[in-house]
């Protein structure tokens, strides 16, 4: 068991709930460069939202942009990412719409959602890939920091957190022998 | 009356504090209630309480300012955007690591009773014995059964939910009924009784969450978000427990803002006379005077108010006479288990979030069991089923991936272990002169380490967790140790010990301070040992206990 299913599993002791528990241990140094900012223009939003709904799109319930996934995505990468981390993700924003015109010639946003989920899940392969031989030191794959922010951002969202799971704010009891059949919903909380 | 004249000064607002408090108004003592920081209101001061994970702007998770402004808190879980106001700022008010010490304050009326872990279990002899019996640190001058009538009157108020298992090594106490264990952990707990035949235990967690309406309060909603504040009421802490009947007796002042420098000592009558404050928003230096002092500021503030009064008599503070204030400081040292996953229950799940999990009492050098260590250890753990991870090669993203991953995945138990570090005498906090907080006040040094007993505890503590895991059915069991930080367990114990000689001890069997008989310690600071059960029932129980000690003293007019 790693640091971070370790510190979930033990939340209850202190009564906390871990979000994201990967980006409560990490961190270093400050720098939110000027690159940052720009991902909070509407062109960029949009484009994270397209990103996100490749990799959670619609289905019985809402995708990864109408939960606010797009929106999401910038408040984290500049008031949480490392300076390191930051380079990284901006920077994937280029890379990505690169290997878009190399592959199809177009931009990611003018392909359609076939063309899309082929290159992202091209690219997750070489992200899962890169992370599971880099060192500590070296930077992570943008793609792997794309995908953690959009899983984050739409279970925790109010869509995702409601529509694509179980969302009880009060549940007033406990039941240890709860019924479960193979379709339900988990818990959001 | 003065308006600066009080029967009783009560010094902290904490679990100690509000309990002091509570029992000298209800025995009809004008008392005065000393907080250092702002005042927080029963419901009305936790905005966090009725959010959705999705009104947070980061979902719960920490910024980089937060961890810039927060070094220490940033080490561990505490830090996060949910209940920031509930921990103390750490530029305002710094301490230094001599060796490195994880220090989680709350500096606000209510203390770290909002945040605490609310597990709530009883010392036993094996505990009150243990350092006559190895002959580290000195002898408790109290047995179970002196504390015993008080445990049950502070269980009776505060209201513990557990059940009575009849264990010599976890006593049982005066419970409102247990929470449920799930269907899993059910299963577990028979096979570690049979497999083990009695020897070890899978009990529910005693806990300071109520299961049924208690003394105006409300059960618990299993929302399992205690540490943003309960607006039911459900936990205790001392904005919903004690300080309501403190009110009612119309015999309480609460003065928040209100660091206590130093206990007045009066060289003549060798009695305490009453506080100096400063207040933390004017800075303005105030006096109150009173009968007795409870001090309840949290065990290391405890004896930093002790260590700056009285020093035109000793040098070294009030109750430094014995050579031991300062010293013999402990914790829990925890953050190693084991885990794994349970195949099989996939058609069960939980309704509800349960604040609460399993304890495996101690059974390590108890009875026949000896260890080439002393002392013990328990767990707290539970079984629980996450949502599937979404970690499989063949998928990775788009809409089926999606669906799965909306549906719960396989069952996973994980159990960490409490150990208990003994009072060593070098294990200390001092005053360091050089080092001045916001208000130009002396900070703590901290001068603490675990040792090879420790040490050697640890390796048990994981290994006996997968063989217990193992016995208990659960597969791919994974041992693990974090590493701990003296600190982590927030238990900080001793520093103003408890015994039987004024020679090497700085309270007596009461918590009167020997050199201050009107001068009560009775939070962690005064813990001879620390056992490895969570302390704070102990200080809930030892503050009432010292408090109808008082009242009756003062009848005799012995103070």
């Amino acid at each position: 068991m790693n640091r971070r299913e370790a510190l979930a599993r033990v939340a209850w002791i202190m009564g906390g709930t871990v979000i994201g528990a990967n980006l409560f241990l990490e961190g270093c140094t400050r720098e939110a460069g000027k690159n940052v900012e720009s991902l909070f223009e509407p062109a960029t939003v949009d484009f994270l939202g397209d990103v996100a709904d490749t990799i959670l799109p619609p289905t019985s319930s809402p995708g990864a942009k109408e939960a606010g996934v797009g929106a999401f995505i910038p408040v984290m990468v500049k008031d949480c990412y490392t300076a390191a981390d930051q380079k990284t993700f901006v920077e994937g924003l280029t890379t990505l719409e690169n290997a878009s015109k190399k592959q199809f010639n177009r931009k990611f946003q003018e392909l359609d959602a076939n063309e899309r989920t082929e290159l992202l899940a091209a690219i997750d392969k070489e992200a899962k890939e890169h992370q599971r031989n880099k060192t500590d030191e070296e930077p992570n794959h943008y793609f792997h920091l794309f995908k953690q922010l959009t899983l984050l951002g739409f279970f925790t969202s109010e869509l995702g957190a409601t529509k694509a799971l179980r969302y009880v704010q009060i549940p007033g009891r406990y039941d240890g022998d709860y019924p479960y059949k193979k379709g339900d919903k988990a818990w959001a909380t | 009356m003065a308006d600066n004249v009080y029967d009783a000064i009560v010094i902290g607002s904490g679990i100690s504090g509000g309990w002091a408090a509570k029992e000298l108004t209800q025995k009809g003592f004008k008392t005065i209630m000393l907080e250092r920081g702002r005042n927080v209101e029963h419901v009305k001061d936790y905005p966090a309480a009725t959010k959705h994970p999705w009104d947070y702007p980061h979902r719960g998770g920490r910024t980089q300012q937060m961890i810039e402004d927060y070094p220490v808190l940033s080490r561990d879980y505490p830090l996060n955007e949910k209940n920031l106001d509930f921990w103390v700022n750490e530029k305002e008010s710094p301490y230094v690591e001599v060796k490195r010490f994880d220090w989680y304050r709350g500096y606000h009326v209510g203390g770290r009773s909002l945040m605490w872990g609310r597990q709530s279990y009883r010392h036993s002899d094996l505990d009150f014995e243990a350092n006559l019996k190895d002959g580290h640190g000195v002898d408790w001058p109290i047995r179970y059964k002196d504390i015993a009538p008080w445990y049950s009157y502070a269980e009776k108020w505060a209201g513990i939910s557990g059940n009575r298992d009849g264990l010599d090594v976890l006593p049982d106490g005066d419970f409102l009924p247990p929470m449920d264990m799930n269907i899993v952990e059910k299963d577990m707990a028979a096979r570690i009784k049979s497999h083990y035949k009695g020897k070890r235990h899978f009990i529910m967690g005693r806990v300071a969450n109520l299961t049924q309406p208690h003394e105006g309060r409300m059960n618990c909603q299993y929302q399992n978000q205690c540490w943003l504040g309960c607006n039911f009421g459900a936990y205790f802490s001392t904005q919903s427990s004690t300080l309501p009947p403190a009110v009612a007796t119309g015999n309480l002042t609460l003065r928040p803002f209100s660091i206590v420098t130093r206990i007045l000592y009066d060289k003549d009558t060798k009695r305490a006379k009453g506080v100096e404050i400063l207040d933390a928003e004017t800075n303005q230096t105030y006096e109150y005077f009173a009968k007795i002092v409870f001090v309840c500021a949290s065990a290391f503030n405890s004896t930093w108010i002790l260590m700056n009064s009285a020093t035109d008599v000793w040098e070294g503070g009030l109750g430094s006479s014995s050579g031991e204030l300062g010293h013999n400081a402990m914790d829990h040292h925890f953050r190693c288990g084991a885990g794994g996953r349970m195949e099989g229950y996939e058609d069960k799940y939980y309704f509800g979030r349960r604040a609460n999990g399993l304890y495996i009492p101690r059974y390590r050098n108890v009875g026949d069991d000896k260890r080439d260590y002393v002392r013990g250890f328990g767990y707290q753990g539970s079984a629980s089923r996450g949502r599937w991870s979404g970690e499989i090669a063949e998928m990775s993203i788009g809409g089926e991936w999606k669906d799965a991953m909306c549906e719960p995945g396989s069952w996973s138990v994980g159990f960490t272990a409490f150990g208990e570090i003994l009072p060593y005498h070098e294990n200390r906090i001092f005053l360091d002169k050089e080092v001045k907080d916001k208000w130009g006040l002396p900070v703590l040094a901290m001068d603490m380490e675990i040792k090879e007993n420790e040490l050697k505890m640890r390796k048990d503590m994981m290994e006996d967790c997968q063989e217990m895991l193992e016995a208990a059915g659960v597969k791919d069991v994974q041992t693990y140790d974090n590493g701990y930080g003296f600190g982590q367990g927030i238990h900080e114990m001793g520093t103003a010990r408890m015994g039987r000689d004024p020679k090497t001890s700085v309270l007596n069997g009461n918590n009167q301070v020997w050199d201050a008989p009107n001068v009560f310690v009775t939070d962690g600071a005064c813990m001879t040992s620390g056992a490895c059960v969570n302390p704070s029932l102990t200080y809930m129980a030892l503050t009432a206990r010292a408090v109808d000690f008082a009242a009756t003293e003062l009848q005799k007019g012995n103070l």
